[in-house]
């Protein structure tokens, strides 16, 4: 295990009471963290469209029914204003109801009774009621999928007081931040990087694709772990600049950073709702160069709050002006999608850009 | 531009688009002898554990217990004592009382909103009895009648109304938006018909767990015309969910007539027939009637026997809120032509009717709970109206978004806190 993954085991646990760690692909890390949390907590339930029988259409509860019976984990009807309502109902009973959105472009039919409901439940009944659900939804593109199936809507629901939003980009985050979402008393957003779930995708696309295999960070304890939220990573050390990414994009950036010998500090940022804010200061203030990468639209992305937060506070330490990297403002496009996605070359023309300021 | 019925050689009528216009306007006169109003005690009543179909002829039809002799009548009379009856009277009048002061402390400036449901009270106050007093109530704005008959205390009721410092919410709601995990009254949402589905996954909850606990939840007949209604009923339904859909159709969506929600082509209860859930279709304004109604989807929930949705026929006798003018859009007739009468009246009559209660008592009644009324909100505004400083303090503000209050909204608290001292350098007059 490598140093940074030994920093993130002492978070929370040691390796003697989460279990033997064994090789997890994403899907496999996430199902697990379900599996710990159906088995550790009677009231958590899960819900989505597929996710019963059949394990759901990217297998990610998969002989979960099977074990916890159909009363914990079921199918629903195609209706993710349904889904999410029927959630925040659990939730004033005092369940921990975990529904799945099937793609993150569905969710949009849910987001009166995400933004109106599960959001303001806290603050409208002055702590009363709370909706402790966490949404879970595969998100981002890079597998064909066009442009409603390839959606990455996280700046939506960042902009929405009272939602956390969490993203994981490796299998022992994925497991350890989902138990602690779960966990967590206030309503998630679980954004899952579809991309990723079984390799961590590079950006070039032309090459063969690569499997979690041999990794340090698809060991995965088999057990109860937390990641807690609000917590930034560091995926390398480096003086030349600081990246910060989330998602799939951690590992574009690193390859592109390895592919041109560039020593970047990236921060894989995790959760963006609330921000490790402290971690980007003390990042962007030792390197005075801040790279924003993400896969969502430009306009109004997260990359903008980002670019806005590292200008107002660390101004006085930076050397260039606060890049951002994203995805272009159009729909997703199908046989365009390597044009659209934001990678190696886009990333590399934003690094030169700023190491030559 | 040529009309496509216009074409040369064409025979077939151009197209129309039909926009619901309601019957009377403003100064026509208000005739309501389209509506049938069948006999009280006619409607058949089936058995709770029935197939659901055999309600469906009851979403046309209308329950009605009590007659014009003041008598109540057939299979639906739910046989209750003189006490829960003279309980129901009380609340129902404690609800008006409540209403008028409200409404006038509103006009005096003491707060910004307020909502009446007069006309409407049998709706709230005689279904809430029907439950047991764990069921969880998913209401919608005008069911004041529930928590009435739940025991919240009218102060507690004007303390949120005033937003002041003792208001159990903060100051963070609308006027009327109350909330009590106390009573199992659900936050209101002024976002309407959430409360839908939200009530299904509450019944689909205790289902799960076992437990004996149903849902009931209110909403009007406009917002049944949102997305949530339909979610709501085909979750209902895929689960067989305990829970009670009331749709309280008062005919005024503002004011915009039940047209605009479909009314003019079917009843609301007969939605319950495409969904495959228990109907019935109810005079809200007949207590006993309301009353029979909700009992038999809370004992045929209790009993596995899934949802029922349930309309209430009645009339909103007062603007939609006080920010409305019901003068610009409806013939004031329409008030006093309703063939239904007022509910608080008709329960008074048959408690008169059966030797159990007299016009002097309710006079006495009416006075005393006047007073009532009157003390509570002294004693609330000792506790402050809006917009006279004694509000929830700042900081309260930023509570409760999170669990946990995050960097960046301590930022903001701190933010607040410095313009506050900026704009009362001398501190705050106590």
């Amino acid at each position: 295990m490598s140093q940074e993954m030994n920093g993130a085991m002492t978070d929370t646990a040691t390796a003697s009471d989460t279990g033997d760690a064994k090789h997890m692909n994403m899907i496999e890390a996430i199902n697990s963290a379900l599996d710990v949390m159906l088995e550790k907590d009677d009231d958590v339930i899960l819900l989505g469209e597929d996710i019963g029988y059949f394990g759901g259409v990217f297998r990610c509860t998969a002989g979960l029914q099977e074990k916890y019976g159909k009363t914990r984990v079921f199918d629903t009807p195609i209706s993710e204003c349904g889904i999410v309502g029927v959630a925040v109902g659990m939730g004033a009973y005092g369940l921990r109801p975990v529904p799945e959105i099937q793609f993150a472009d569905y969710i949009y039919p849910g987001l009166d009774q995400l933004i109106s409901e599960a959001a303001r439940l806290r603050y409208r009944s002055a702590a009363e009621f709370i909706a402790p659900m966490t949404v879970r939804s595969p998100f981002g593109g890079g597998i064909f999928g066009g442009q409603t199936h390839s959606q990455s809507p996280e700046a939506i629901f960042t902009h929405v007081a009272g939602l956390k939003t969490v993203i994981p980009a490796t299998p022992y985050d994925a497991k350890g931040l989902l138990i602690s979402c779960i966990e967590d008393n206030d309503p998630v957003i679980f954004f899952e990087p579809k991309r990723i779930y079984n390799g961590p995708f590079d950006g070039y696309y032309d090459k063969p694709a690569k499997s979690w295999k041999g990794r340090d960070d698809a060991q995965v304890p088999e057990g109860y772990y937390k990641i807690p939220l609000g917590k930034a990573r560091k995926v390398t050390e480096g003086d030349q600049l600081t990246i910060l990414a989330y998602g799939t994009m951690v590992h574009v950036a690193q390859a592109v950073c390895e592919n041109k010998g560039v020593e970047a500090e990236i921060l894989d940022l995790r959760t963006l709702v609330p921000l490790d804010i402290e971690a980007i200061e003390a990042s962007v203030e030792r390197t005075g160069r801040c790279l924003i990468v993400h896969e969502a639209t430009r306009t109004s992305g997260f990359g903008a709050e980002l670019s806005a937060l590292v200008t107002e506070r660390c101004f006085y330490h930076l050397e260039a002006p606060v890049e951002r990297v994203t995805g272009f403002d159009t729909p997703y496009p199908h046989s365009l999608e390597w044009a659209y996605f934001p990678g190696p070359v886009r990333i590399g023309e934003a690094i030169d850009k700023i190491l030559q300021d | 531009m040529a009309k496509a019925g216009d074409k040369k050689g064409s025979n077939r009528p151009a197209l129309a688009l039909h926009v619901p216009e309601p019957h009377y306007r403003p100064g026509d006169e208000a005739d309501f002898s389209h509506i049938v109003v069948p006999e009280a005690g006619s409607a058949p009543r089936p058995d709770e554990a029935c197939d659901a179909k055999e309600t469906h002829p009851l979403c046309d039809d209308l329950i009605r217990v009590l007659g014009d002799d003041n008598k109540a009548h057939g299979p639906w009379d739910p046989r209750l004592d003189a006490d829960t009856l003279r309980r129901m009277l009380r609340e129902m009048a404690l609800v008006r009382a409540f209403d008028n002061r409200m409404y006038r402390a509103q006009r005096q400036g003491k707060t910004s909103f307020y909502m009446k449901c007069t006309g409407e009270e049998a709706t709230s106050v005689c279904a809430t009895h029907a439950l047991a007093a764990d069921d969880m109530i998913f209401p919608s704005y005008r069911q004041q009648g529930c928590l009435i008959a739940r025991g919240y205390e009218p102060v507690e009721m004007i303390n949120q109304i005033y937003s002041n410092k003792a208001d159990k919410l903060k100051g963070r709601q609308l006027p009327i938006m109350y909330c009590s995990k106390r009573l199992s009254f659900f936050s209101i949402s002024g976002n309407l018909a959430t409360q839908l589905p939200q009530a299904t996954g509450f019944a689909m909850a205790s289902a799960s767990k076992g437990d004996s606990r149903i849902a009931a939840t209110w909403v009007g007949e406009g917002s049944t015309a949102e997305g949530d209604f339909h979610s709501a009923l085909v979750f209902a339904t895929v689960y067989n969910a305990p829970v009670i859909f009331n749709v309280i159709n008062n005919q005024w969506a503002i004011s915009s007539f039940s047209g605009f929600a479909g009314g003019e082509r079917a009843t609301f209860a007969a939605r319950a027939i495409g969904y495959g859930v228990a109907g019935l279709r109810v005079d809200g304004n007949d207590p006993l009637a309301v009353y029979a109604a909700e009992r038999w989807a809370a004992d045929r929930a209790r009993s596995n026997g899934g949802p029922t949705l349930i309309e209430h026929f009645t009339y909103r006798a007062e603007g939609h809120s006080t920010s409305d003018d019901p003068s610009a859009y409806r013939s004031a007739e329409e008030g006093t032509a309703w063939p239904l009468g007022d509910p608080v009246k008709r329960l008074m009559d048959h408690l008169i009717d059966m030797g159990e209660w007299s016009e002097e008592q309710q006079e006495a009644q009416d006075a005393e709970l006047d007073q009532m009324v009157k003390d509570a909100q002294k004693d609330a505004e000792k506790n402050g109206i809006l917009g006279h400083g004694l509000h929830h303090p700042f900081h309260t503000m930023f509570e409760d978004v999170y669990e946990d209050l995050p960097w960046h909204l301590q930022e903001q608290a701190d933010q607040a806190i410095r313009e506050r001292e900026i704009k009362f350098p001398e501190g705050l007059k106590k």
